[in-house]
C-alpha cells in the first residue's frame, strides 16, 4: 500500500465511519486489515483486493442507511452472499465497501398452501430445501455449492445446477425480490402472485451480479418433492455415441430431471478419489436422472434403457438403492475435488452450446488443449449444453498461467462460434469480462451500460464487473488477434 | 448464422410467405431505417403485428410500424428444444411445425384470432392454462433480436438454455408490450407433448375446491390445468400413460371427454367470456381468500387460484385494493374489437420512476409505443 493510497483511505474512513456510526453497531463494522482478509476474493481466488471496510448489516434499515452514506459520500458497493462465486463477481472495490450479507440469514415464512418461502438473501440454498423437506416441499435450483451458498449469490448469478433442464434456473424458481437502490430506497419487484404489473424487473434483477441493486428479501417457489427417483449411468466407447444418445433421449419426449457428461480423463479423477464404480476404461459415461411419480419413472428408465442400449452403450449401471443413486451424484459433484489433485490450479469453464455441436466442440478443445500442451477435462451438463471444461495448470509457472487463460479464451470463442454464450451459470465478474467483447457489440454493451444507469447513475454498485466499458473491450481486442486475424471480423469494432 | 439456420431448416415446413435471408436482412433494414428515422424526429410509432391483441393495453398514437410481414422459421431442431423464428411468424404455424414433431409451446400462447404471431404472444407475455405447472411465456425465452428506440439493432440471449452473459434483457422483453424494442428474432425452448391427458371434473364449493388444490399442489401430480366455475372443477392431467392413469386415481372424479374446455379457457371463449362487459383479471396467490361476494357478479378460476376472471359492478379501486392487499394485482380488459383497452395495475411510486429510467435508457424518445402500458411509460 503507497502513502497516497493510505491517505486516501484514512480520509474515506475519518468521512464514512461517523455517518455509517450512526445506525450501524461498531461490532457489524470491520476495518481491521487482518480481518478484511477473510473478504478479499470469492472463489476464484487468483483475483484478490481488500476493500475499505466490511459492513454486516442485520436490518433492512442498516442496508438503506449504508446505501445512502455511500450514495452521498460516492463510495462504491460490493456485495457478498457466501463468497463461492467462481467469476471474482464479489471480490471487492479499493476503496469500496463490501457489504456482507450473512446475517440476513432468517426463513421468515413457509407458506405451505401456495408453495413459497419468504426468505433473506443470506439463507444458504440446501437450507431452503432442509426447512420445506418437513412438508415434501423443495427450493429447485441446486448449485454444486449449494451446502454453502447463499441464495442471494444464486438470484445475483442466476444460478443453476444439475437439476436445470427440467426445473429451470434461479431466475425461473423466485416470484418476488424486495431491494434496496443504490439511494437507500426499498423496491419491490414481482409479487406473491404468479406475474406482476410492469416491466419483468425480476428477470433483470436475477443475474446482474449485484450491479443494480442490494436484494435484502427474495420470495422462491417450493415444489413437491417427486415421488420417485432413479439415477442410472452408462458408459460409451466414444463422445460422439455419448452425444448420439443424449440428443435421442431428449427426441423422444423425455425430459430427464438430471443429464450429465463426463470425459475419461475426469472418469479417472472422480474413481481415484471416490470409488463409485465409474467404468474407467469409458470415453465419456452418462448419468441420467428421471423422477415423477412412480408409474411415469418406469416408463421413461425403459424408454431410456432401451435407447441408450440401441446407441451402443457399453455398460448401464441403474441404481437400485437411494444409497447406489447417491454414490453415483456425489460421485459427480465430487468432479472438482477430483480434479484438484491432478494439479495444482484449475480453471473451470462454463461456456454452453447447442448440444448438436456437442463432439465437435469437444475435440476441437481437444486439440487445443494439445496445442498449448495443458490437460483439459471435461465435464459437462449435457442437458442443457453447459459444458465446464477445467483446464489443469500449475500458477507458479508463470507461463503455464497465460497458456491456461489464453486457451480458457480460445474455449470461450469456440462456444460462441457454434452458437453458444461464454457463460450458463457461473457468471462473468471480472474473470470473463474481457470475454464478454468477443460475445457482444459496442452496441448492445452501451444498452447494458444505459440499462444499469437505470438503476445506478453514479457507477457505485460493483463497478468493473460483468459489463466491460468500451475502452476495455477496445483494448482487449487490440491484444487479442490470434490466426494474424480478429475474431469475429464480421463484429462491429471499437 | 442465419445461413446456417436455413441449412437446417427442413424444406417441407417452408411456408410460402416465409422470406428468404436477403428478403429478411433487407426487411430488417427497413424496419431499423424507420425507427432510426423515427428517433430523429421523436415521432411515435405504434408497432403492429396480426392485431389480435391490440385491446391488450391502452391505445397508441403513432405511425405504424408493422412487422406482420417480417415472417418464417428461422431454426428448429427438435433434439435441441429450441426453435427460432421472425417476429410477424403466426403463432398456429409455429405450434402445427412444432406438432409435426411431437412437441409444444409449454406456455399455450393465447391467440385470440388466427392473425396472432409469435411477436404479440412474446410481446404481450400472456400465457395458458398450463401456466403455473409449466411455466410462463418469460420462462420460455432463450434470446431475441431487436430494435430499441434509436434504431440500433441488437442480440440479446441465445439459443441455448442456460446463460448469464450479461443483462437478461431478452425476458425482460417479455409483457414489455413493444415499449423498450422492436422483437424482430425470437428464441424459445419447446417441450414434448404429453403422451396421454385426460381431463376429469369434480364437484364442491369453493372453499372444498381450494384446500383440495392446495393439497394436490403439495403433491407429485402430473396437472396441466384447472378451472372452478360454478361449484365445477375441471383437472387435466398430462404425462405417460401410466403416470395419468395412477394420478386421475389418486385425485378421483370422473373423466370426462371434453376437447374444448381448455382451448375455450384459454382463448377466452368460453361461455363465461361471451358478455359484452369490461371483464377484471386478477393475479393472485394461488391460495388467496375468496374474493368477497360484493366485489363481484360473476367469475371464473383458473391456475389453481392463481387467475380469476370476474365480472363486477363494484367500485374500481375498491378491486384493486382488494387484489393488491391479498398479494396480486388486477386488471381490467374491455375485448370490444373496435376500441377495446386493458388497465394494468397500479405501480408504486418508486416502481415506476425505475421503469421511467428502463425505458428511457432503452427508448430515449419516447417513441415506441408510447403510453401502451401505462401513460407514463
Amino acid at each position: 500500500m503507497t502513502l497516497s493510497t493510505a491517505t486516501q483511505r484514512d480520509n474515506l474512513l475519518n468521512s464514512l465511519l461517523p455517518e455509517l456510526g450512526q445506525l450501524i453497531p461498531a461490532q457489524s463494522i470491520i476495518t481491521k486489515v487482518e480481518q478484511l482478509h477473510a473478504y478479499e476474493c470469492d472463489a476464484f481466488t487468483t483475483m484478490r483486493q481488500l476493500p475499505l471496510l466490511t459492513v454486516l448489516p442485520e436490518t433492512i434499515e442498516q442496508v438503506q442507511h449504508v446505501m445512502r452514506c455511500c450514495h452521498r459520500l460516492e463510495i462504491p458497493v460490493v456485495a457478498r452472499g457466501a463468497g463461492t462465486g467462481l467469476t471474482a463477481g464479489s471480490m471487492p472495490v479499493e476503496h469500496g465497501v463490501l457489504l456482507g450479507m450473512s446475517k440476513f440469514d432468517q426463513i421468515h415464512d413457509i407458506d405451505l398452501d401456495n408453495r413459497t418461502a419468504l426468505i433473506g438473501p443470506g439463507v444458504r440454498n440446501k437450507a431452503v430445501s432442509d426447512a420445506a423437506a418437513p412438508h415434501n416441499l423443495y427450493f429447485a435450483p441446486d448449485p454444486s455449492s449449494q451446502l454453502a451458498c447463499s441464495v442471494g449469490g444464486n438470484v445475483a448469478e442466476n444460478a443453476g445446477g444439475i437439476h436445470c433442464l427440467k426445473y429451470g434456473l434461479t431466475v425461473h424458481n423466485i416470484l418476488e425480490l424486495e431491494f434496496v437502490t443504490i439511494e437507500g430506497e426499498l423496491i419491490t419487484l414481482g409479487c406473491a402472485a404468479l406475474d406482476a404489473a410492469g416491466y419483468d424487473l425480476t428477470a433483470i434483477m436475477t443475474g446482474s451480479e449485484g450491479l443494480l441493486g442490494i436484494l435484502v428479501k427474495i420470495r422462491v417457489k417450493l415444489l413437491p418433492v417427486p415421488a420417485s427417483t432413479r439415477v442410472m449411468l452408462a458408459a460409451f466407447a466414444t463422445i460422439e455415441d455419448a452425444g448420439n444418445a443424449i440428443a435421442a433421449v431428449i427426441g423422444a419426449g423425455i425430459i430427464p430431471a438430471g443429464l450429465e457428461m463426463i470425459d475419461q480423463t475426469g472418469i479417472c479423477a472422480i474413481e481415484e478419489l471416490m470409488h463409485a464404480g465409474y467404468p474407467v476404461d469409458a470415453a465419456a459415461v452418462i448419468i441420467c436422472e428421471l423422477d415423477g411419480s412412480i408409474a411415469e419413472v418406469e416408463d421413461e428408465l425403459s424408454s431410456v434403457i432401451r435407447i441408450f442400449t440401441d446407441l451402443n452403450a457399453t455398460d448401464i449401471q441403474i441404481a437400485e438403492t437411494a444409497e447406489e443413486s447417491t454414490r453415483i451424484w456425489a460421485a459427480r459433484k465430487a468432479a472438482f475435488p477430483a480434479l484438484a489433485r491432478l494439479a495444482p490450479d484449475n480453471y473451470i469453464m462454463d461456456g454452453t452450446i447447442p448440444r448438436r455441436a456437442l463432439a465437435q466442440v469437444w475435440k476441437q478443445i481437444n486439440q487445443l488443449a494439445d496445442q498449448y500442451q495443458l490437460q483439459v477435462v471435461n465435464v459437462f451438463h449435457a442437458g442443457d449444453g453447459n459444458m465446464h471444461p477445467s483446464i489443469l495448470f500449475d500458477s507458479s509457472d508463470d507461463d503455464q498461467h497465460r497458456r491456461a487463460f489464453e486457451l480458457g479464451t480460445r474455449i470461450l470463442e469456440l462456444c460462441i462460434e457454434v452458437g453458444g454464450t461464454i457463460s450458463g451459470e457461473h457468471g462473468i465478474g471480472l474473470e470473463k469480462i474481457n470475454q464478454m467483447c468477443l460475445q457482444f457489440s459496442a452496441t448492445e454493451l452501451q444498452q447494458f451500460h444505459a440499462l444499469k444507469q437505470a438503476f445506478d447513475p453514479k457507477q457505485l454498485l460493483n463497478p468493473g464487473k460483468q459489463i466491460p466499458t468500451l475502452a476495455r473491450c477496445a483494448e482487449f481486442n487490440a491484444m487479442h488477434v490470434h490466426h494474424g486475424e480478429m475474431p469475429f471480423p464480421h463484429l462491429e469494432r471499437f | 448464422m442465419e445461413t446456417v439456420a436455413a441449412r437446417q431448416r427442413p424444406i417441407t415446413q417452408a411456408q410460402s410467405t416465409d422470406l428468404t435471408i436477403d428478403q429478411a436482412t433487407n426487411q430488417t433494414q427497413a424496419l431499423v431505417d424507420q425507427v432510426r428515422h423515427a428517433y430523429v424526429h421523436q415521432q411515435p410509432l405504434m408497432i403492429t403485428g396480426g392485431g389480435s391483441k391490440s385491446f391488450y393495453g391502452r391505445s397508441v398514437e403513432g405511425d405504424q410500424l408493422s412487422v406482420s410481414d417480417y415472417r418464417g422459421i428461422i431454426n428448429y431442431e427438435p433434439s435441441e428444444l429450441v426453435i427460432t423464428a421472425r417476429a410477424g411468424t403466426p403463432l398456429h404455424i409455429i405450434e402445427a411445425v412444432l406438432a409435426e414433431e411431437g412437441q409444444m409451446l409449454g406456455f399455450e400462447p393465447p391467440h385470440y384470432t388466427p392473425h396472432a404471431t409469435l411477436g404479440g404472444a412474446i410481446a404481450c407475455g400472456l400465457s395458458g392454462p398450463r401456466r403455473p405447472y409449466s411455466g410462463a411465456a418469460r420462462d420460455f425465452v432463450l434470446g431475441v433480436t431487436m430494435i430499441n428506440g434509436k434504431g440500433e439493432l441488437l442480440h440479446f440471449g441465445g439459443q441455448v438454455m442456460k446463460n448469464v452473459a450479461g443483462y437478461d434483457v431478452s425476458r425482460l422483453m417479455c409483457g414489455a408490450q413493444g415499449t423498450l424494442g422492436v422483437l424482430l428474432d425470437i428464441s424459445l425452448k419447446v417441450i414434448p407433448q404429453p403422451a396421454s391427458e385426460q381431463t376429469r371434473i369434480l364437484s364442491g364449493n369453493q372453499k372444498q375446491i381450494q384446500n383440495l388444490l392446495s393439497k394436490w399442489g403439495r403433491l407429485p401430480l402430473p396437472i396441466s390445468a384447472t378451472l372452478f366455475h360454478n361449484d365445477q372443477l375441471y383437472v387435466r392431467l398430462s404425462g405417460t400413460e401410466s403416470g395419468t392413469h395412477s394420478a386421475a386415481l389418486s385425485i378421483g372424479g370422473d373423466q370426462i371427454i371434453e376437447d374444448q374446455l381448455w382451448q375455450q379457457a384459454k382463448e377466452l371463449q368460453h361461455p363465461f367470456f361471451t358478455s359484452e362487459q369490461t371483464c377484471w383479471r386478477l393475479s393472485l396467490p394461488p391460495a388467496a381468500p375468496e374474493i368477497p361476494e360484493y366485489l363481484f357478479k360473476n367469475q371464473l378460476i383458473e391456475w389453481a387460484g392463481a387467475q380469476r376472471w370476474l365480472y363486477s359492478e363494484a367500485d374500481h379501486c375498491n378491486i384493486i385494493r382488494w387484489a393488491e392487499n391479498n398479494g396480486g394485482h388486477a386488471s381490467l380488459i374491455d375485448r370490444n374489437t373496435s376500441d377495446g383497452y386493458t388497465l394494468f395495475h397500479p405501480m408504486s411510486t418508486g416502481l415506476m420512476a425505475l421503469s421511467q429510467r428502463i425505458k428511457k435508457s432503452f427508448d430515449p424518445a419516447g417513441i415506441l409505443n408510447p403510453g401502451r402500458l401505462y401513460p407514463d411509460l
